[in-house]
């Protein structure tokens, strides 16, 4: 089976969300953190989604995971690629794609990394790949 | 108040079309409301109550209303996906009891198999304005790896095989042969399942539900005006509805669907436990959707879903539970990617004693309906209703 070769979409980018694109296009991963509950959470948003409180602040995070689970769409065709979860050692899981790995080699509790993929003409997205 | 004894399926309609290649949408609803309705024995001018969900066409139930030049006093398009029709039974019900309708009609119809990326894997993963939507739908999410994602942590976590899931549309496939309409009559072998090619690991391509054009319609109605049908009474006696999402991604855990807070909550409601239901129409999207599904409403233990359908388990006359004797989405028709109307309509043709003779549950004098919008890898709506026959 080959590696990703999906090309990503330009993301939708809204006032809410625009830290974290800018921090993206210089290949930084941030997070949300909210000060009320102390607990991380993903996608990012304005008001926590766990207690809802609005104290919540950017936090930059190594974007180091294990796989929760993944699926290889079309593992047969000229053009699969992998799509699946990473839960983040900050606690939050989110939803990406693994790239730079046979895909056929993805396994549920590997360990993962981010890094920065260039989207058709939007800021780079966070994808991620083997730590080792 | 509970709705327990509150309301009746009155009328139901399963649209025979499965390629609408010269109807409308509008047209198909329409269609498959006169179709309930004569069913019922009741006509247009009968109904009060409106409820349709996000496949109606243009203004939602506005456009749809005054196209069918409906009077109604109530009206309700609660969106949850293919769930939503399942729901709207209950809500219809809820409504019936509070005495702002007698007599509602709930529609489904589409046609993605004759619009341009109407095929679930091909549209855009949603809309652009959604939250999430920056942060989701780059990555080439579609509803395939949405449920292979469930199916590999459920095998992960319990050791679901792919054999079991087979047995899901090995079952199915017993049943669709006796329908005339469905898209799918062959009887398929566990072996046949696996060997079809890998759609979205680790879901095979006969793991997969049709594409469908149709639609369908369901008629529920007040006591008095059940009494005064001349159809078998097939009486509401519990619902329930739950969302269910990443919220935050804290303790993410894709092997339960919201199926496992609206089950328990239906089943209380009407009073009777998974134990007692003689017949099962279970959402069925995906193989793996059944199996959860089957967990969450307390069919069996969360985890024993692959031993519950293995071995013909779903078979009606073979196995403890009989489920989607018309095909179900797997095999005879998945309206607009919507599988909810038509799990009501089997269920009700159960209850009746209106199923294929070769499929028909002897006795059935309960049946649940489940389902599921949205997708089970991120957010989604359960619908359970659970009906008696009287």
């Amino acid at each position: 089976m080959s590696p990703m070769s999906r090309k990503i979409p330009a993301p939708a980018v809204n006032p809410e969300s625009k830290p974290f694109w800018d921090a993206a296009a210089e290949g930084r991963f941030l997070i949300k953190r909210c000060n009320a509950c102390g607990q991380a959470h993903w996608y990012p948003r304005l008001a926590c989604p766990l207690c809802f409180s609005d104290d919540t602040v950017w936090e930059q995070s190594p974007g180091e995971g294990t796989i929760y689970t993944f699926s290889v769409m079309r593992p047969d065709s000229p053009t699969p690629f992998a799509i699946g979860y990473v839960t983040l050692d900050e606690g939050p899981s989110l939803l990406t794609n693994f790239v730079d790995c046979d895909l056929a080699s993805l396994r549920i509790g590997q360990r993962v990394k981010v890094k920065f993929q260039p989207t058709e003409g939007g800021p780079p997205a966070p994808v991620f790949a083997p730590a080792d | 108040m509970s709705i327990r004894g509150k309301a009746y399926v009155g009328g139901v309609y399963e649209h025979p079309i499965r390629e609408a290649t010269t109807q409308s949408t509008p047209q198909l609803h329409a269609e498959s409301a006169r179709g309930a309705l004569a069913d019922a024995g009741l006509t247009r001018d009968d109904v009060d109550g409106y409820f349709c969900a996000g496949d109606a066409p243009g203004f939602g139930a506005m456009s749809m209303i005054d196209y069918m030049g409906l009077k109604v006093r109530h009206m309700d398009s609660t969106e949850t996906g293919g769930s939503s029709y399942i729901l709207h039974v209950g809500h219809a019900a809820e409504a019936i009891a509070a005495g702002k309708c007698s007599v509602a009609l709930v529609t489904l119809a589409g046609r993605p198999r004759q619009t341009p990326g109407g095929r679930p894997g091909a549209r855009p993963a949603g809309p652009a304005d959604a939250p999430e939507a920056g942060f989701e739908n780059i990555y080439g999410g579609s509803t395939h790896t949405m449920y292979g994602m469930c199916a590999m942590r459920h095998m992960y976590e319990y050791g679901t095989t792919s054999e079991q899931l087979a047995w899901i549309k090995v079952a199915a496939s017993h049943h669709a042969q006796w329908n005339p309409h469905a898209m799918l009559r062959e009887v398929v072998a566990v072996e046949e399942v696996l060997a079809s090619p890998i759609i979205a690991s680790p879901l095979h391509r006969l793991d997969c539900c049709v594409i469908s054009d149709g639609g369908g319609a369901v008629i529920v109605v007040s006591p008095e005006v059940a009494r005064s049908l001349n159809r078998p009474l097939v009486k509401i006696i519990g619902s329930a509805e739950a969302p269910k999402g990443p919220r935050g991604g804290a303790g993410l855990d894709l092997t339960w669907s919201a199926g496992a807070l609206s089950g328990p909550a239906a089943f209380a409601e009407a009073g009777v436990t998974p134990a007692d239901i003689k017949y099962a129409s279970i959402y069925d999207s995906f193989t793996i959707t059944v199996l959860m599904q089957l967990e969450d409403l307390g069919f069996c233990a969360k985890g024993e879903g692959g031993r519950f359908v293995a071995d013909g388990n779903l078979i009606s006359g073979v196995g403890k539970l009989p489920f989607n004797t018309d095909g179900g989405g797997l095999c005879n028709n998945h309206p607009t990617n919507r599988g909810g109307i038509t799990k009501v309509i089997e269920a009700v043709r159960q209850l009746r004693g209106e199923a294929h003779p070769k499929v028909q549950v002897p006795s059935c004098d309960l049946a649940i309906a489940h389902g599921t919008g949205g997708v089970l890898g991120a957010r989604h709506g359960a619908a359970t209703l659970i009906m008696e026959r009287e």
